[in-house]
């Protein structure tokens, strides 16, 4: 019968999906989970991401057998950028391993969000690089959280800083017109406090273009900044298609591209390769260097893409955002190694983890050690700081690659930092949480 | 008080002292109106036909573009690669009548609904296992400079497609009025069963149109393609098109082409004379609210076949 | 023979307008609420309780609560995450402004906010119907979380439009929400809001409102004729449908992820319970359930199967497989029963009248 069988096909199902909740555990291995999105609206900038913090586990263990002889066991969840799907990868891989989830990038502000009350009690540290939540950088509120190097309101004074270098000092920046486009949701409108303060501070007037999700039309957005408000500046919060539409729709109206600033996940080649001719001259900061021409990548090159067993293809290593996977790995992975140098060689758990996080210090000599001198700049994580604050730099799109057109820029600490604490001393509030102290 | 001198006061001021400024803005959306009603007329030509509202209209788009830039990113010339793309476009459609539609005949409308958005999500996930799922450049050549006329800033790539867009309507009208299989499509459209009965083979038609609204479907892709690169996201100009759709009527091509033009303008210019009043991206509610409006004086859209109803 | 109602004898009125005249029927109900109840908290682990259950009681509510407004009152709605969104805000501002107010009394007062909101999205109804209506609702949508991520008032001025759940109690330290909330505690005040409601949605259908709503479904301008007023009843569904939404949505921002934002609710969570209820049943509160098992659990699995049998496929191809076999099975589905999963079970139950003796 037709119908007993759909219904014993269903019963079978709910049979085997209580199967996969069982897992094997071997010895001395260290459990990796990654959540990515390779599929969905922001696939085309998920890909390489994952695509390099997958690489450079995989090289850790062809190269080295691990960290300190602990292989390291990755796995990927796909969670299409969606809250909900973030939440079930979170809960299926957090307790995997032998010693559980080593720590968790959530790579999507929302699900930073939805994670990092559960993250404090299931005690497992969340590396929210270069994204989430900014005030999480304060370590005494938010002790298993870990912003490094960089977040959205020290970027966005760095830009303003980048900016008054190029008026002329920043006394030049005085009556003039910074504009900010942004996608019109948690992430997007992380940076908005920051710029309203400096703002203030310097005396430019600060004018916010909201794009709504997925940001496919920004013709009545580009046609008021570019035919009326005309500002001196435009800085952009995007992410995905929102991107290439907004370069495309700027060049539409004419607005001058090296004037036009994104942030670091606005400045990536999916964003502006599909732009075409239009993109040159556009610009976008960043922590780290675009490129492969760095002794890591050589590593990459030898043992992972020689070996046949590279997660894409040779020409897409050192891309931007595959470069920036890479770096999340780089500190997840030192973090463990730190974490060895305290407790053993042996598999970490989450909080020992945290204690690796907590105490990291890239010094240049470290970084040379792992091949990544010059790529980026020394960061030190401490109890209080959870951000470490490297200083950023600007990229400028060639055509075909991303190159550095300014120095290192040192964010503005001082205007931040206060902002940074203020902000979670009122979460703590709203949560009765006590902020532990750090000595 | 001031949230009402920004409503009923500021925006008019604003229009009287830049009156260049907003007729670029009221071209813009214009323009970008006809790139809604690409997509729109698509949803229209099946509707009319088989009384199917296709949800998998954006998918349709999504897989004719990626099949395109898929083909070409495989060495095939552009000519080549069209012409194969039209040819997967119409076996698709087969397909679709095939599998899905002669299976469903005769079901509610809700039904049949369900079953497009099924087969939406059928096509997004086989259409990136094919060809996967990063962003492709889609180049034709087509110019994006901005050019100046007495003033105005307009865009030439936006007069392309409001051209390709004129063609396409032409192309469809000449189409339906004058060869046979057009007639045959617009009887259908009118009363199915007496369609049937004076020999129309209702099977062969609904693929003829699901053929038609796939190579409508291309050409959207084509040029929402060249304008944000071919990826996933291109489905979700879907939802751009539906308040263009019950602006102008689910069964009427004129009226996705005025709903079209009224909706892009519409939104553009709240946007940008009255979004401050608001706070800003205001434009995706603002087209459904404008489409209400019309209907509620209109039930079945501007365009749309008068429901008459009896018990 | 295993599903026999012979010799089950109504003699009262009572008895015979009982939500389960059958024996049988009650027998598995009481079983269904005992498992539940018991053998789920005890059993299940909690990533179980926590990413699958959860998610499921959440879905089947507002499932229900659309069911009511399109399976029985016949309005097609795309407008359900809005109203979710708006069940979320409003226990949030409700939950953040009086602390001491208990989180039951919160969330059912959000859910009557919801339903002010749903009976204003609800007027173009009288005038507009069937997928102009449908497109009509995405009005509310769009509007809907537009608004709650426009104003920061919304949000208490977080800097980011997110909310996140302040820890509460039902009693003592039964806390449902916040950090120190156990899965099994929130998943047992979930399931009692669940079944509370599911009651009142079975005795609404079977009540003169229900009757109404279906009568309206059918044909309105014929329930007009016989005195049903359109105005009262369609508002009146969409107010219980939007009272439904509004409580799942504040259950999905307080206990499920415990902290939102307003693009968790966006359209394709509409779309998503849009599937749920045809693909359980227009017009069943049992398919309802059905229809959210499927969609919550089907997704999951999938992109589970191939861990479970040892397959190495990458993710994205799972992901995208996941695409084309969710959308094939929905085709399969209306194909083989475009009246869901509630019909299924209901021919399923015919069947088991006479079995094993058919004839």
């Amino acid at each position: 019968m037709r119908f007993t069988k759909l219904i014993l096909a269903a019963v079978g199902l709910a049979v085997g999906v209580s199967g996969f909740a069982v897992s094997e555990a071997k010895a001395a291995e260290q459990f990796i989970p990654s959540l990515v999105y390779r599929t969905g609206p922001y696939a085309p900038n998920g890909t390489p991401f994952a695509d390099g913090a997958m690489d450079y586990y995989k090289m850790l263990n062809a190269r080295d057998g691990g960290i300190n002889g602990v292989k390291l066991v990755v796995e990927e969840c796909d969670t299409g950028y969606n809250t909900d799907r973030g939440v079930e990868c979170y809960e299926r891989l957090k307790g995997k391993g032998e010693t559980g989830a080593a720590a968790f990038s959530p790579l999507s502000t929302g699900i930073t969000y939805a994670i990092i009350e559960r993250a404090a009690k299931d005690k497992i540290p969340v590396f929210s690089m270069g994204y989430g939540r900014t005030d999480a950088s304060d370590g005494r509120v938010f002790p298993y959280v870990f912003t490094a190097p960089s977040t959205y309101w020290s970027q966005a004074s760095a830009l303003v800083r980048y900016v008054g270098s190029e008026e002329g000092g920043m006394a030049n920046l005085k009556g003039k017109k910074i504009a900010l486009v942004y996608h019109d949701s948690a992430y997007g409108k992380e940076p908005i406090p920051t710029l309203e303060t400096l703002a203030e501070k310097y005396g430019f007037t600060f004018h916010k273009f909201p794009v709504t999700h997925p940001g496919l039309e920004q013709k009545a957005t580009w046609l008021s900044i570019g035919r009326k408000l005309r500002p001196d500046w435009v800085f952009m919060w995007g992410w995905g298609v929102m991107n290439q539409t907004a370069i495309k729709e700027a060049a539409a109206v004419g607005f001058p591209m090296n004037k036009f600033i994104g942030a670091w996940w606005s400045g990536a080649e999916p964003d502006t390769r599909p732009a075409g001719k239009a993109a040159i001259g556009y610009k976008s900061a960043a922590f780290h260097s675009p490129g492969s021409n760095f002794i890591v990548h050589q590593d990459i090159f030898q043992h992972v893409y020689g070996k046949g067993n590279g997660t894409t293809t040779e020409d897409l290593v050192g891309e931007v955002l595959y470069n920036r996977g890479l770096i999340n790995s780089v500190f997840v992975s030192e973090a463990i190694r730190t974490a060895m140098s305290k407790y053993g060689n042996k598999a970490m758990t989450g909080e020992q983890i945290r204690w690796g996080f907590e105490n990291l210090d890239l010094t240049n000599a470290k970084l040379s050690k792992l091949g990544l001198s010059r790529f980026m700049k020394p960061v030190k994580i401490t109890c209080l700081n959870h951000e470490g604050g490297t200083p950023l730099r600007i990229q400028e799109w060639k055509g075909q690659q991303w190159e550095f057109v300014s120095d290192w820029i040192e964010p503005m600490n001082d205007i931040v930092r206060p902002m940074i604490e203020a902000s979670a001393a009122k979460y703590a509030a709203e949560k009765g949480i006590t902020p532990r102290t750090c000595n | 008080m001031e949230f009402l001198t920004a409503i009923f006061v500021s925006p008019f001021i604003e229009i009287y002292e830049y009156p260049l400024f907003f007729i670029e803005v009221v071209l813009g959306g214009l323009l970008a109106g006809v790139m809604y009603s690409l997509v729109a007329l698509g949803f229209v030509l099946i509707f009319k036909a088989s009384g199917v509202f296709n949800f998998a209209q954006g998918a349709m788009v999504l897989f004719a573009a990626l099949t395109l830039v898929g083909l070409i990113e495989h060495g095939f010339p552009i000519w080549l690669a069209l012409i194969s793309t039209i040819i997967v476009m119409i076996a698709l459609a087969m397909a679709i009548e095939k599998v899905v539609l002669r299976k469903l005949v005769n079901q509610e409308p809700i039904i049949l609904f369900m079953a497009t958005i099924g087969l939406s999500y059928f096509l997004d996930g086989f259409g990136q296992t094919l060809w996967g799922s990063d962003v492709k450049v889609l180049d034709l050549g087509i110019p994006n400079a901005p050019i100046e006329f007495l003033g105005i800033l307009v865009n030439q790539f936006d007069l392309v497609a409001a051209a390709s867009a004129g063609t396409l309507v032409a192309v469809l009208a000449i189409f339906f009025q004058k060869t046979r299989i057009g007639r045959a499509l617009r009887a259908v459209a009118d009363d199915h069963q007496a369609a049937l009965s004076v020999g129309i083979p209702l099977k062969t038609i609904w693929a003829i149109v699901w053929a038609v609204a796939g190579l409508v479907g291309l050409v959207a892709g084509i040029m929402w393609g060249t304008k944000l690169g071919v990826q996933f996201t291109l489905t979700l100009v879907a939802l751009k098109a539906l308040p263009v759709l019950i602006l102008g009527g689910f069964t009427s091509i004129p009226g996705a082409i005025i709903g079209g033009l009224i909706i892009g303008m519409g939104e553009k210019v709240a946007e940008v004379f009255w979004g401050a009043a608001f706070g800003g991206a205001i434009e995706d509610w603002f087209a459904y609210m404008l489409a209400l409006a019309f209907l509620l004086f209109r039930p079945q859209g501007l365009f749309g076949e008068k429901i008459i109803e009896r018990v | 023979m295993l599903y026999r109602e012979a010799g089950q004898f109504k003699t009262s009125y009572a008895k015979d307008q009982a939500i389960f005249p059958i024996l049988q029927d009650r027998v598995m109900m009481v079983l269904m609420l005992v498992v539940a109840f018991v053998g789920v908290p005890m059993l299940a682990s909690e990533y179980w309780l926590s990413t699958i259950m959860l998610p499921f009681l959440v879905f089947s509510l507002a499932a229900l609560g659309l069911n009511l407004l399109t399976g029985y009152a016949g309005q097609l709605s795309l407008g359900t995450g809005g109203f979710m969104a708006t069940g979320a805000f409003a226990a949030y501002k409700l939950a953040v402004a009086f602390p001491e107010m208990n989180i039951v009394i919160v969330f059912l007062l959000s859910g009557v906010i919801t339903a002010a909101v749903g009976v204003l999205f609800g007027l173009p109804s009288l005038r507009i119907k069937g997928f102009y209506l449908a497109v009509a609702t995405l009005a509310s949508q769009f509007f809907l979380i537009w608004m709650f991520n426009k104003f920061p008032w919304f949000t208490n001025y977080s800097s980011s439009g997110v909310i996140s759940a302040p820890p509460r109690a039902v009693f003592g330290d039964f806390f449902v929400t916040g950090s120190s909330a156990s899965p099994a505690n929130k998943y047992l005040f979930t399931l009692v809001i669940v079944c509370v409601l599911a009651l009142a949605a079975k005795n609404i259908v079977r009540s003169h409102v229900g009757r109404s709503w279906m009568a309206i479904r059918d044909m309105d301008i014929a329930a007009e004729i016989i005195g049903i007023k359109p105005l009262q009843t369609k508002l009146g569904a969409f107010a219980v449908s939007s009272f439904y939404c509004g409580i799942s949505g504040a259950l999905w921002a307080f206990i499920y992820t415990s902290s939102v934002e307003a693009l968790a609710f966006d359209i394709t969570r509409s779309f998503q319970i849009l599937f749920m209820i045809i693909i359980g049943g227009l017009g069943s509160i049992l398919g309802s359930f059905m229809g959210a098992a499927f969609i919550v659990l089907l997704p999951i699995f999938l992109s589970n199967a191939p861990t479970m049998f040892g397959l190495n496929i990458s993710v994205d191809l799972i992901s995208h497989m996941e695409f084309m076999i969710f959308g094939a099975l929905i085709i399969f589905f209306l194909i083989v029963e475009p009246h869901g999963l509630a019909r299924l079970w209901q021919i399923g139950k015919e069947k088991l009248r006479l079995w094993p003796f058919p004839y």
